[in-house]
């Protein structure tokens, strides 16, 4: 009987089917999801190896050149102290992506830590939740831009200019972007608690923490992953919207909503400052969402099964 | 219901409290002189003593209890004097919020920067809504049709592509290459006869449109979604079964019950929209209050920015707590007691 089983294995319909798989084979149905997938690894291409074809320091000042349009030595044109702008947006883009995906992972620890330990632990559950509540009344940009008013120079001192404000803003996005994984994922826990794999796994004298590590968390990992998608995408534009009122990166090290920042004094002499960044992070924001509209769809077993 | 609302209420007390002793702390141990900006050579004892003046002599427990005082009783006792025009007891000395900056009283700043903001901020919430509802509603009943396929992309646009971008691209389209709108928000214009007024709309239509089309996107997927929902329950079967007209089945059976979470969202909106317009206010230069707390940022006018901030966290709670009472209103299943 194995043996047969194993001959007919590269049958399609009779092949094993995992769980993953099937995600697969709905995420791939998903035509914007995978165009998501295209254009954000696009973008990720492009800013990490981009710097090595496009060999211009962006911080080079040709007052010579300034304010031009494109030309083939600056396809992007150069801003209004000759600085080449496909430089530029490629070196901000580098930053804005580090600092999307480092502040998700970081509000991903921290919900998914908070949201498993309440709805596992009782006890925790009331005065946690009332914390996640306190956090989502918060009213969130103000308290970001006078964070960072505050101590922006204090951690500049500390840390130097770049990683001072680097540290700052991913902290600050991470520590205010939480509640919402803390939720879902506490909403899940509290599900799963009640099955039998968990009762039988109790039964056995697991630990807590056993529990949780084996039992748990690889069950919460689907909203998770959604999650994690929004994540970025709300890291960037808060990245950019804070940059973009002048209270993130500077100008020396800018990233891509600082370059829209500076780039909007100088509207009428060359528009292109604008919409390149402001292309750039379109973009990227527009392919992740895609991509977590297509892996919610994925993992949702009501659409799957279809 | 009573009951639930007065529970809500008892609650929402305590965590107004602690959301204005965080706000409070965030501002006031923050590393940084109010003074710091002021010329070198001021010695240092004037300097003590515009501390002094500017109300920082004070321990920090006793400047939050005063505080919490100005903003909960004292400011209150003034708007009541000025509405109704009597005077409650010691109304000359009673001491109020004062913005270092201008010196005059914040709350009569914020009152000064209302209006702007709810004309452009609230006409771009009531149009998103007013575009959004169709969307959502025409897309969920024709769903993978080609008008949901465009509705859905043009709302995951609105969705993605942030404000700062997109107010940005209609300054360089309109403003600068057609000319046919005015960039920048003018307040002291006068509406007094069709001419002024037609400029009004000029130079509101951009800001309210960059904002509705933030609004309309995300509640037209609410929407969808809310009807998708619905319209697959048992009851609408039996609605067209018993030969109901498909309008009516739509519009008064399904509509009606799928609003009912739309709802909520749209009133759990409403003080994102004073925090996101903040934005919008800066590209158009609108100066509301989203205006007034970045003038308060830059010049670190710590009074000012604390009870803005604070502002917002009392809209936010309260809108919250207007989103569940409406929600076990509109739909008898809920129960909360």
């Amino acid at each position: 009987m194995t043996d047969q089983t194993i001959v007919t294995g590269d049958d399609p319909v009779r092949a094993h089917r995992s769980l993953w798989s099937d995600v697969w084979r709905q995420f791939k149905v998903h035509r914007g999801g995978l165009i998501g997938v295209g254009v954000f690894s696009f973008v990720v291409i492009a800013v990490v190896i981009g710097p090595y074809l496009h060999t211009v320091d962006p911080q080079f000042l040709d007052f010579k050149n300034k304010n031009l349009g494109p030309t083939w030595a600056h396809p992007f044109g150069t801003d209004n102290l000759g600085r080449d702008m496909l430089a530029q947006v490629l070196a901000g883009g580098r930053i804005s992506l580090a600092v999307g995906i480092t502040a998700m992972l970081l509000s991903l620890v921290l919900g998914t830590f908070i949201g498993i330990i309440a709805g596992f632990f009782k006890v925790l559950d009331g005065p946690l939740m009332r914390l996640t509540d306190l956090f989502l009344a918060l009213p969130l940009l103000p308290l970001l831009l006078v964070i960072i008013m505050l101590f922006r120079d204090t951690l500049r001192n500390m840390f130097g200019p770049e990683t001072g404000i680097f540290l700052l803003i991913v902290f600050i996005i991470g520590i205010t972007s939480w509640m919402q994984t803390a939720r879902i994922v506490r909403g899940d826990v509290l599900g799963l608690k009640e099955r039998e794999f968990v009762l039988a796994a109790r039964s056995i004298g697991t630990r807590p923490r056993r529990m949780i590590t084996r039992h748990i968390f690889p069950n919460v990992l689907s909203p998770i992953m959604v999650s994690a998608t929004l994540g970025v995408a709300n890291a960037i534009i808060t990245e950019s919207a804070l940059s973009f009122l002048g209270l993130g990166f500077p100008s020396d090290f800018p990233t891509w909503g600082r370059l829209l920042y500076d780039g909007a004094n100088f509207l009428q002499i060359t528009p292109s400052r604008v919409i390149w960044p402001g292309l750039a992070i379109s973009l990227t924001v527009l392919s992740v969402n895609y991509v977590g509209d297509a892996i919610r769809d994925a993992l949702d077993p009501r659409i799957r099964g279809r | 219901m009573l009951n639930y609302t007065i529970r809500r209420l008892m609650f929402a007390v305590p965590t107004l409290l602690v959301i204005s002793f965080i706000i409070f702390a965030i501002l006031d141990l923050a590393p940084s002189d109010p003074t710091g900006n002021l010329p070198l050579t001021i010695p240092a004892d004037v300097r003590e003593r515009i501390r002094e003046s500017l109300g920082l002599g004070q321990p920090f427990p006793i400047r939050y209890m005063k505080w919490l005082q100005q903003f909960f009783i004292n400011e209150p006792l003034n708007m009541i004097e000025q509405w109704w025009g009597f005077t409650l007891g010691d109304s000359e000395n009673r001491l109020r919020v004062t913005s270092w900056a201008t010196r005059s009283p914040v709350v009569d700043l914020i009152v000064e920067r209302m209006p702007q903001t709810l004309w452009v901020v609230g006409m771009s919430y009531v149009v998103g809504i007013l575009i959004a509802l169709p969307i959502g509603v025409i897309s969920a009943y024709k769903q993978y049709s080609i008008f949901d396929q465009i509705g859905t992309f043009v709302s995951m646009i609105g969705f993605s592509v942030p404000t700062f971008f997109t107010g940005i691209v209609m300054i360089v389209i309109f403003s600068v290459q057609l000319g046919w709108l005015p960039s920048i928000y003018d307040t002291t214009l006068q509406v007094n006869d069709l001419s002024s007024f037609w400029k009004q709309v000029k130079q509101m239509m951009m800001p309210v449109f960059v904002l509705a089309l933030y609004n309309a996107a995300q509640i037209a997927r609410f929407m969808r979604s809310s009807m998708l929902d619905n319209l697959n329950q048992e009851y609408v079967r039996t609605a067209r079964a018993k030969g109901l007209r498909e309008k009516t089945v739509i519009l008064v059976h399904v509509l009606r019950n799928s609003l009912i979470p739309v709802i909520t969202v749209i009133a759990l909106g409403i003080p994102q929209v004073f925090g996101g317009a903040i934005i919008t206010e800066q590209i158009f230069r609108v100066n509301g209050l989203g205006q007034l707390l970045i003038i308060g940022i830059e010049g670190a006018d710590i009074p000012l920015v604390q009870t803005l901030t604070f502002i917002f966290a009392v809209l936010i709670v309260l809108f919250n707590l207007i989103a569940d009472i409406l929600y076990g209103v509109l739909d008898p299943r809920i129960r909360y007691d």
